[in-house]
């Protein structure tokens, strides 16, 4: 599983898919890292709308990047967060650490 | 006395991390004999990564050793899924149970056993340090069938 990223106007953005388990979460975080570093964003924005399975490593990958963009004063912004995925974002309290979006499709 | 199960499998693997979706895919296969909601499946295959993640990441830190799942089906749709290792164990289950609880480091968000908490019916867990860890987890099936079974 890849992540596709992209940079504009001071906003980073890791467009993630397939399945995000403590196996995929590794390759994810370096590639995101890497380029977070490089780029140091105002906002880091991670796009769940791919996403297909996630357990709390995906909620690990959140608040591991929270701390990084933290060292030069970024934000996290979670979007297009998957209805079914919302129970296991809200158990980790990460509300109150970033921006959360819904999904567009699945707002009613 | 015990009653027996309707049906249930048994699975062993080693605990590499490529086998998490592995995990994952073949309990759902086999919860698909109860034709489950998506909701259902979904929490069935997160309880499951959690369970077995723990294993990989915990139980066997620094090797690679068996993990063991024993699913079982029984009267009024329940599914009972047991998850074993034979690892380091863990030495308070309580305080281990504790939502953002982690020995892991700072990629774990301490949060396997909140999950397995609140998106399964029921778990329990056994351990004994040095010796491995049992975690038995149950999830209640609505019924979808008419008959209502
Ligand atoms: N199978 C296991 N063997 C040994 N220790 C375990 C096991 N499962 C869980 N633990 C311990 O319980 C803690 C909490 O587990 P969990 O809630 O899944 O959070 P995380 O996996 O993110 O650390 C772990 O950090 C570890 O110390
Ligand atoms: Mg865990």
């Amino acid at each position: 599983m890849a992540v596709q990223l992209q940079m504009k106007q001071g906003e980073l953005i890791a467009f993630l898919d397939g399945e995000i388990d403590h196996h995929c979460a590794r390759e994810l975080r370096e590639e995101i890292d890497s380029a977070a570093s490089r780029t140091q964003p105002r906002v880091l924005t991670l796009d769940f709308s791919g996403v297909q399975f996630m357990d709390s490593s995906g909620v690990g990958l959140i608040m591991g990047r929270y701390r990084l963009v933290s060292e030069w004063g970024g934000e996290i912004c979670v979007a297009n967060l998957p209805r079914r995925l919302e129970r296991l974002v809200s158990l980790a309290g990460i509300r109150d650490l970033c921006t959360i979006i819904r999904s567009k499709e699945e707002e009613q | 006395m015990k009653t027996p199960a309707l049906n249930e499998m048994k699975l062993s693997f080693p605990s590499s991390s490529a086998n998490e979706s592995f995990a994952r895919a073949a309990v759902s296969a086999f919860a698909a004999q109860l034709d489950p909601t998506v909701d259902e499946l979904s929490d069935i295959r997160t309880a499951v990564s959690e369970a077995v993640t723990n294993c990989i990441v915990h139980a066997y830190r620094d090797t690679i050793g068996e993990v063991t799942l024993l699913v079982r089906l029984f009267e009024g749709r329940r599914l009972v899924i047991q998850v074993k290792d034979r690892g380091c164990g863990i030495e308070d289950v309580e305080k281990a149970m504790e939502p953002l609880y982690t020995t892991g480091g700072e990629e774990r968000a301490g949060l396997g056993f909140a999950v397995m908490e609140s998106f399964m019916n029921r778990l329990h867990v056994t351990s004994r340090p040095g010796r491995g860890t049992t975690v038995t987890m149950e999830k209640r099936l609505s019924g979808r069938c008419a008959h209502g079974c």
